[in-house]
């Protein structure tokens, strides 16, 4: 039996005590992703006890629930009936142990991105805590609705800066049909340019990774379309797959067992190899590219931007520095306006995602 | 005789535009008094016709030093009269911005300007195997600029998407002329999603006067099945059995059987006129896939009770099948003088209940009424039915439109799927949201735009014109005073 428990009221109790008080909170799920963004202010405020799914019609393809829900609960629930969440969430803790809140909160998704959903695309409506001690429901659990600001999609990636997640809906697809992943040598800008032919092509990519000279290309579909595809592509294909993709995609894998600084580089998917010292990792289609290097933040961001890309300090390095690309002075000033409009204490997550607020 | 205040605005945009693109002649501002909404209309003070980034940039400053309303406008087909202009304000017209300024096929991308058509995009992109997904039934005449103020849908969102799903990037001007550039070439960029925020904030947070979307590859082959039910009951079930079967199609469209009529009169599409509502269902991807699904979909459709199941014979056909969907609402338009589409979204589970109620009221307030509903997503368009030259007969459209979108909000739904709320749904928003919630949405549009310039009196209504429509809603069903204006 999972855990069910509506605490929405005592955290708006406790919010509003930070208030009266101007203590600011760090809001903490199952703390699995306390090494993600800048070192914030407070004291913790538990949202782990607020959980449980509020509905779930798979025929709707839609589930809402509370965010200190268990991520591999939720997953396990909508596998009984043959579905999943399309952005393949990552599990950062010891024992998957992460809630859905956390994922939402810091808009994290996996290898299926791009060729399914982004955490943020599947979010369909959101019940929050701002910093003003309101609870308040934007969007729903229909997947058109354009009435009134996308509000529910902007707490996405958002780290709580905004306003404390209670409850999320969400769009969820039939679970991926079998799975096959072809495996290629070749070197990284021959995989990134293979990587971009294939994504302009009609084929069932699932995912996409280029590690240690080996490129690495899932297929999900039907029987037939996979022999079809895989006739297309050539490779070899690879026993065993899953625990790769499980492993690169809850940096599991050997790659991301490291103590050297690493970073998130989103970059253009076709964008060749940037020239940067360090071990790469490219997923996404090379939309995203992991690298594990010592270098200044500043140099680093300097080729990445000249690449139109943008790097965020993703783990290791100084947490109390510019861990996300810094923004321009117009949007940094819209950012705090916005930032002021939830949260006019500044007491939600100070300094977790940029210095001062 | 001018007022001094309109002089001197006057003077200060002839410095920023030439004399051809200020216009404040009477006759010249009539193309501009409405959008697709035309029950509504309003001559602007002055149309601007800018055509570079730092013209507009001038006209916002110009505007936002003299207090002087903006409404932004692409094609004006809009359905909610989002564009409606102001007669104390400037209408910003964006339909210079015509140009494609970059296929990108490699990264899948096209950076255009906001002027440019929604198909437009989609015929560049062809000689590369790619095309933009987001297809609004408009889609030969919206531009992208109005879709990305909208957010608007298609038919094809249950799998693709809706255009907030396929917007990479946009550069936007604040009413102060500060120039934003949101998002990129990148899936994602640091900071908050402003990029979700702007999507469908229908003009009331910036000016969009670029916008990079995300081009798709064409899918290898689409196949269409047509089915038909004696009863809609049927047909809702189906599509929740197709779903469940673990099949996302391309497309999946109910039509009512006044709307099957309409349609097949005006196109002859093939459709079976004495079907209580038929169901077409897109099947796109990969050759072997799409034969594989079609066979499924067929036997789903059949076990559904369906009395008829026709594949599309070849391409031809299959844009046969769908040509009637596409003219559903001019069709629906040929049975009547006027008819007023309504927009909302409902959990898919509820629709036989919500025909039903939509039945009723129809026989109550004396207006027929055609249903066509993007089935998939539970997007509804009821289209009403209406005589405008009747005496009161809008004024009773209005009212049954009202109900319909009350009906949408207590079945879980939304009042609009994609067509926004305007100054149309401006009511039902205080049905929909909270005043906290609606006072929420006022700080956000204050963190833009502090003095309410951009498009004021649209898509979030004041809490005082809630208080007025909760009261009039409460002492009887009509607005007590329907020649006043309604923001």
């Amino acid at each position: 039996m999972s855990a069910n428990a509506d605490v929405g009221f005592v955290l708006q109790e406790k919010v509003l005590d930070a208030i009266a008080q101007h203590i600011p909170v760090q809001i903490v799920g199952r703390n699995t992703k306390a090494f993600y963004g800048r070192t914030p202010l407070g004291e913790h405020l538990s949202v782990a006890g607020h959980c449980g799914v509020v509905s779930y019609e798979p025929t709707e393809l839609v589930i809402t629930a509370r965010a200190g829900s268990s991520l591999a609960e939720i997953e396990a629930l909508l596998a009984e009936r043959g579905q999943m969440l399309p952005f393949e969430p990552p599990y950062f803790g010891i024992h998957a142990e992460d809630t859905l809140g956390g994922t939402i909160a810091c808009g994290f998704s996996g290898p299926r991105r791009p060729y399914a959903s982004s955490a943020r695309d599947v979010v369909l409506g959101v019940k929050i805590l701002t910093g003003k001690g309101e609870i308040l429901r934007f969007g729903g659990q229909v997947m058109k609705n354009v009435a009134g600001f996308d509000v529910s999609r902007l707490m996405v990636g958002a780290l709580g800066t905004l306003g404390i997640l209670l409850e999320i809906s969400l769009k969820v697809l039939p679970k991926a049909e079998p799975e096959k992943t072809q495996v290629f040598s070749c070197d990284a800008q021959e995989a990134i340019r293979r990587m971009n032919v294939w994504a302009g092509q009609s084929l069932p990519l699932s995912a996409v990774m280029f590690v240690d000279g080996q490129l690495y290309v899932r297929l999900s579909g039907s029987h037939v379309g996979l022999v079809e595809a895989r006739k297309k592509l050539g490779g070899e294909t690879m026993a065993g797959s899953d625990s790769l993709w499980a492993s690169a995609r809850d940096h599991k894998h050997g790659f991301f067992r490291d103590d050297m600084p690493l970073w998130r580089i989103s970059a253009p998917p076709a964008a060749p190899p940037i020239d940067l010292p360090g071990s790469w990792l490219i997923e996404w289609g090379g939309a995203q590219r992991w690298l594990k290097t010592p270098m200044a933040g500043d140099a680093l961001r300097e080729v990445v931007a000249a690449a139109k890309g943008h790097a965020t300090l993703f783990r290791g390095g100084d947490r109390q520095g510019e861990v996300f690309h810094p923004l321009s002075p117009a949007l940094m000033a819209l950012h705090q306006r916005l930032k002021a409009e939830f949260d006019p204490h500044g007491i939600l997550n100070r300094g977790r995602m940029y210095a001062n607020w | 005789m001018l007022s001094p205040d309109k002089q001197a605005l006057l003077t200060a945009l002839r410095c920023i535009l030439p004399a051809d693109a200020v216009l404040c002649e009477t006759e010249d501002l009539r193309p501009y008094e409405c959008d697709g909404l035309s029950a509504y209309r309003e001559l602007p003070m002055v149309v601007c016709l800018p055509h570079t980034i730092e013209q507009v940039q001038a006209i916002l400053r110009v505007c936002y030093k003299m207090q002087v309303p903006v409404v932004a406008r692409g094609a004006g087909t809009g359905l909610s009269g989002g564009a409606l202009p102001l007669k104390n304000g400037v209408l910003l017209s964006l339909a210079k911005f015509m140009r494609i300024l970059e296929i990108d096929a490699a990264n899948r991308i096209a950076r255009v300007q906001p002027g440019v058509r929604n198909l437009a995009i989609s015929q560049a992109a062809a000689p590369y195997g790619l095309y933009y997904a987001p297809d609004p039934s408009s889609q030969i005449a919206c531009t992208i600029g109005g879709n990305v103020t909208e957010n608007s849908g298609g038919v094809h969102c249950l799998k693709y998407g809706l255009t907030v799903h396929n917007v990479l990037g946009l550069k936007v001007l604040t009413i102060d002329g500060e120039l934003l550039e949101i998002g990129g070439s990148t899936l994602d960029s640091p900071g908050y999603d402003l990029l979700a925020l702007m999507t469908g904030s229908e003009g009331l947070l910036g000016v969009i006067v670029e916008v990079t979307v995300k081009l798709l590859s064409k899918p290898e082959r689409a196949q269409v099945v047509l089915a038909a039910f004696d009863d809609v009951v049927k047909a809702a079930a189906a599509v929740g059995d197709i779903i469940s079967a673990g099949i996302i199609p391309g497309g999946l469209e109910m039509m009512d059987n006044p709307a099957i009529r309409a349609a097949e009169a005006f196109v002859h599409a093939g459709y079976p006129v004495d079907a209580a509502a038929i169901l077409l269902c897109e099947l796109d991807g990969a050759n072997e896939e799409v034969s594989e699904q079609i066979l499924r979909v067929r036997e789903l459709l059949q076990a559904a009770g369906a009395t008829q199941v026709r594949t599309a014979r070849d391409d031809a056909e299959r844009l046969k099948f769908w040509a009637g969907r596409k003219a559903a609402f001019p069709a629906v338009g040929r049975l009547s003088p006027d008819y007023y589409c309504m927009d909302g979204t409902i959990p898919r589970k509820r629709l036989p209940e919500v025909l039903k109620r939509i039945a009723e009221l129809s026989a109550e307030y004396q207006l027929p009424v055609a249903n066509v509903f993007h089935a998939g997503d539970g997007n509804l368009h009821p289209l009403i039915l209406y005589d405008a030259n009747k005496p009161g007969e809008l004024e009773r459209t209005e009212e049954f439109g009202g109900k319909i979108l009350e009906l949408c909000i207590a079945v879980g739904g939304t009042i609009t799927g994609e067509h926004g709320v305007g100054v149309e749904k401006i009511g039902q928003m205080c049905v929909q949201f909270a005043p906290q919630e609606l006072a929420q949405f006022h700080a956000v549009k204050h963190a833009f735009d502090p003095q309410g310039l951009l498009n004021p009196g649209k898509a979030v209504p004041t809490l005082h014109r809630c208080a007025e429509f909760g009261a009039m809603h409460v002492h009887k069903g009509v607005l007590s005073f329907p020649e006043l204006e309604r923001f």
